[in-house]
């Protein structure tokens, strides 16, 4: 199909488009303008930053490139996507490390002012690509984008450099082109940013609109038809993983009727949440940037043992730190939840690049046994509702609980349905009610028959005084004991009290047909990709059926049955194994197969069927 | 001793003595120091006059530490060196509960001095009775940041090569703004002293000389033996010269940049040479001085000077945002910003 002008009409179910560049060119304002101006376009979407960890990393070299994905759809998508149908660079550093995500024939937008020789030259490029031949098999568009976004301002007496600035705009203008998505909405974003410079919102606008124009007289850039989304009606936002743990966090807050205390250290990359939260005083979450990550969970666990729901959040190192007093809230019985937005290690390791990098640390890292309760998210959207859970379990079991994103979901976006607060679940703390002395002595360690839960005896109560603490507790009467059988029956109590919870839980799901060949399985941030992989395996001609967990411990109450009802099992997990060692532990009878990758990147659908196949097809 | 004026709820009875006792065994060593703190404190919390149920103590690890056991409020026995942060923790998410904590040099000199400077700086509302004995008791008889230069102990055998901290110093210079020193064996100076403590608003640092009778006896007792204590004691009193000595006539002159004693009616000395204690003074020049003073050495309220507090910003900062928020509900932030229908 040819339109008026002669560029060819091509429809996607959806498509995947990554922007690329120098980490202080603007590669996330593009991004996530692009993202919104689609989100209000009506289409599903995931996106997915990658940057450098440096702030400004050296310019025009291969590790100062930052990009920011989008994948947008008709249907439900289910991930950020892995290869690109489009692929805008910026300049040549961010060309070269990025050809190896770009699907055959896809196009390649490229800003040919900055295909300076030196620059080139610098990072390995013999001859210049954009002319040698080397990408004859990719739909190259090369515009001099600056100069064209220089022009486009000249006449405003607009200097060079404010000019140059606004190069991603065009390009902006160039997709909304490409995709046929309204300026409007972008119009009303440029509003919002630039509230208090409002003569940038009409020099944006300006380049926006002459970037549109150019498009449309290029031959070579299609014009891609997506159709319009199929979610089901309803009321629908982009959130990033992190806005939504903090949102969840607060919704479990005003359900429960408390007050949200987050104490916590700032860490890449689960910073986010404490800067969220930070905003929401209106709502009366006090937060507190404690000097330390000790400092962070101990000053929770002073809010927690005074009524507040309390939280603390960090990653992987942070965590570590954490571990001490992670045990004192599992002796004290007290309500927690501790977020963890893991990373890549080991100590530093890769602050910016994910992997499920954690599990065993949340399971078992600490003195003793203290065991907790461990939900992990699935998606960006999924980690409103997973801190939601986390929270209210925590709060109903009295026990500390980790919630366990990562950050791939943390940074990521996706679309969710806005939920009502009326049709979220109940939460109902266990807070003990005020009593008269007569009515003999509180004792703070006895419990509830069948959840074991104590009660939460908040200070300011009449009637309740009482001393919880780090040395073991007697039954009942919650006071310091070395009695040999009261710290096994205690020990015991405390491990029951959690694996109860399992009753509370919805039974393992999962998606495929019972007399699969085999069941692959999956846990927290690698959902979409897995998921995605499973559906184009089968549609390839494999049968297999997808099982993922987002209740780690406790497990759902049929997770061995489940298990033990398929051939065989393939546990893929972005870290060496550690999900699939919990499996063992807890099912030794089961074989399991595993497929495991810690690169920092998450799985591509593209890899994971080729394992599939490897395993099935030999 | 004067009147408590804030928003913790105040007891409609007059409460005693006997209503903070425990039912605990004490199990402190005979003779500690602790335990005439101990019962300085079951008594003046009946004076400060909030209802029972509104005293939190919260300690972290060491001998001090057991503290809250053996009172009948809520009390909180945390890890080592945490309980600063655990108590910033309670009194930010409730700030109508009287908090205390009860610490010694090891918790709060050396595992949680991060915690201790920066609770100090932030001006949370809590009051800290730091016992220091200039050694770990608990873990038997280790010297500690407080154990001066060449101290023999057990990881000290031939003497420490460490410079000790000065507790008054460090509360000084992170912007403490209520310190005061104490010994255990004067109970009436004590009880008064936890009282100003509680009236002031902001953290309160109490040191208390504490004597640990197994590891570290008579640590203290060039000062606090009872036929030199007055010699060697400056007992400051806000508005009051300072004046000591048996013969009451010694005091502190200021000479220069430095303080010195000198004695009235010597050299021309009169009443009108000796400083006038300003616990209030805001610049804490003076009061940095007179922490450091190593004779005489200075007891009583050193510092009391008024910065708004972290808790008392916190909630003025969450009532301001409030009124002014379009935004009420979960509901109303849900549906904030850019949204959209699908029909
Ligand atoms: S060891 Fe020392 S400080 Fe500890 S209780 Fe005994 S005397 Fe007191």
């Amino acid at each position: 199909m040819i339109s008026q002008n002669n560029r060819k009409v091509v429809e996607k179910d959806d498509v995947v488009i990554k922007f690329v560049g120098d980490s202080g060119d603007g590669m996330q304002l593009i991004g996530s303008m692009f993202s919104e101006t689609i989100a209000l376009a009506g289409e599903d979407l995931s996106t997915f930053p990658d940057f450098p960890a440096e702030i400004r990393a050296p310019r025009n070299t291969i590790a100062g490139v930052s990009g920011f994905q989008v994948h947008f759809g008709f249907k439900k998508v289910l991930s950020p996507g892995d290869l690109c149908d489009v692929l805008v660079a910026f300049n040549p550093a961010s060309l070269k490390s990025n050809l190896k995500n770009v699907k055959r024939g896809a196009t390649i937008i490229v800003d040919e002012n900055s295909f300076d020789e030196k620059i080139m030259e610098v990072i390995g490029y013999t001859s210049n690509p954009l002319f040698d031949g080397s990408l004859s098999e990719y739909n190259v568009i090369h515009a001099p984008i600056t100069t064209l976004a220089r022009e486009t301002l000249k006449p405003l007496g607009v200097d060079n450099k404010t000019a140059e600035k606004t190069k991603n705009m065009f390009v902006l203008g160039m997709l909304f082109n490409m995709f046929n998505l309204p300026i409007a909405a972008t119009e009303e974003y440029l509003k919002k940013r630039f509230a208090k410079k409002p003569h940038l919102i009409e020099l944006n606008m300006l380049v926006i609109r002459n970037g549109f124009e150019f498009a449309n007289t290029i031959e070579a850039i299609p014009s891609i038809v997506v159709p319009k989304t199929q979610l089901k009606p309803g009321k629908y936002r982009n959130i990033h993983g992190n806005d939504a743990t903090a949102w969840g966090l607060m919704a479990a807050a005003e359900k429960s009727g408390l007050q949200l205390f987050l104490g916590s250290y700032p860490i890449t990359p689960a910073t986010e949440i404490l800067m969220e939260l930070a905003k929401h005083r209106e709502l009366g979450v006090k937060t507190f940037q404690a000097e330390d990550e000790i400092a962070g969970i101990t000053s929770a666990i002073g809010a927690s043992f005074s009524g507040s729901l309390a939280c603390t959040t960090t990653s992987g190192p942070g965590l570590s730190l954490k571990s001490e007093a992670m045990g004192l809230a599992v002796i004290t019985e007290l309500p927690l939840v501790i977020v963890n937005v893991q990373r890549g290690g080991p100590s530093t390791g890769l602050p910016t690049k994910s992997e499920q990098a954690d599990l065993l640390q949340v399971l078992y890292g600490r003195n003793s046994e203290a065991p907790m309760i461990v939900i992990a998210a699935s998606s960006p959207a999924d980690c409103f509702y997973t801190a939601y859970e986390t929270a209210k379990y925590s709060l109903e079991h009295m026990t500390p609980a980790v919630c366990l994103t990562d950050g791939y979901i943390g940074f990521g976006s996706e679309v969710m349905e806005i939920p009502k607060m009326s049709e979220m679940p109940e939460i109902k703390p266990r807070i003990a009610k005020a009593r008269n002395d007569s009515e003999g002595k509180f004792l703070p360690y006895s419990r509830d028959p069948e959840t074991l839960a104590r009660e939460w005896a908040v200070p300011g109560t009449e009637g309740l005084r009482h001393r919880v603490g780090g040395l073991e507790k007697s039954d009942v009467y919650g006071e310091v004991s070395t009695d040999p059988f009261n710290h096994e029956k205690m020990m015991n109590l405390r491990h029951e009290k959690v694996q109860r919870i399992a009753n509370k839980l919805p039974l393992q799901e999962f998606i495929g047909s019972a007399d699969a060949d085999m069941l692959v399985v999956s846990w927290g941030g690698t959902k979409g990709q897995v998921q995605g992989a499973v559906e184009e395996a089968n549609q390839q001609g494999l049968r297999l059926a997808h099982a993922h967990f987002r209740y780690i411990n406790p497990l759902p109450t049929n997770t061995k049955e489940l298990l033990s009802s398929f051939k065989k099992i393939l546990v893929c997990e972005l870290n060496m194994g550690q999900f699939v060692a919990y499996l063992r532990i807890n099912f030794p009878e089961i074989p399991y197969l595993q497929y495991n990758k810690y690169q920092g990147q998450p799985f591509t659908v593209v890899e994971l069927v080729d394992k599939f196949n490897q395993i099935l097809k030999g | 001793m004067g009147v408590i004026r804030n928003s913790i709820e105040k007891s409609a009875v007059q409460l005693t003595k006997e209503d903070f006792v425990s039912d605990q065994m004490v199990k402190w060593c005979p003779g500690c120091g602790n335990h005439s703190i101990l019962n300085s404190v079951a008594k003046v919390f009946p004076e400060i006059g909030y209802k029972k149920e509104n005293y939190v103590i919260i300690s972290g690890i060491g001998c001090s530490s057991r503290f809250p056991y053996y009172m009948n409020t809520y009390g909180f026995h945390g890890i080592h060196g945490r309980a600063h942060s655990i108590a910033s923790g309670v009194k930010i998410a409730n700030p109508s509960l009287s908090v205390w904590i009860t610490t010694g040099d090891g918790d709060s000199m050396a595992i949680g001095g991060n915690h201790f400077i920066h609770l100090i700086r932030r001006n949370i509302d809590v009051n800290v009775m730091l016992f220091n004995n200039q050694i770990y008791g608990l873990t038997k008889g280790q010297y500690s940041p407080t154990s001066p230069l060449g101290a023999k102990t057990k990881t000290s055998p031939y003497g420490t090569i460490e410079h000790p901290f000065s507790v008054g110093e460090l509360v000084i210079g992170a912007q403490g703004t209520f310190f005061a020193r104490v010994i255990d064996n004067n109970q009436a100076m004590m009880t008064e002293v936890m009282f100003e403590a509680a009236k002031h608003d902001g953290t309160s640092i109490v040191e208390i000389l504490q004597n640990c009778v197994i590891f570290n006896d008579k640590v203290h007792e060039q000062i606090s033996a009872k036929d030199v204590r007055d010699d060697m004691q400056l007992h400051l009193k806000n508005g009051e010269r300072m004046i000591f000595g048996k013969e009451k006539n010694k005091g502190i002159h200021l000479n220069g940049y430095k303080l010195e004693v000198v004695t009235l009616g010597e050299n021309g000395i009169t009443e009108e040479d000796i400083l006038v204690h300003d616990a209030n003074d805001v610049d804490p020049g003076i009061h940095l001085m007179l922490a450091k003073l190593e004779y005489p050495v200075a007891v009583g309220v050193i510092r009391a000077a008024s910065f708004p507090t972290y808790d008392d910003l916190m909630e003025e900062q969450i009532r301001t945002v409030k009124e002014s928020s379009p935004i009420k509900c979960m509901d109303d932030l849900l549906n904030s910003g850019d949204t959209w229908e699908i029909k």
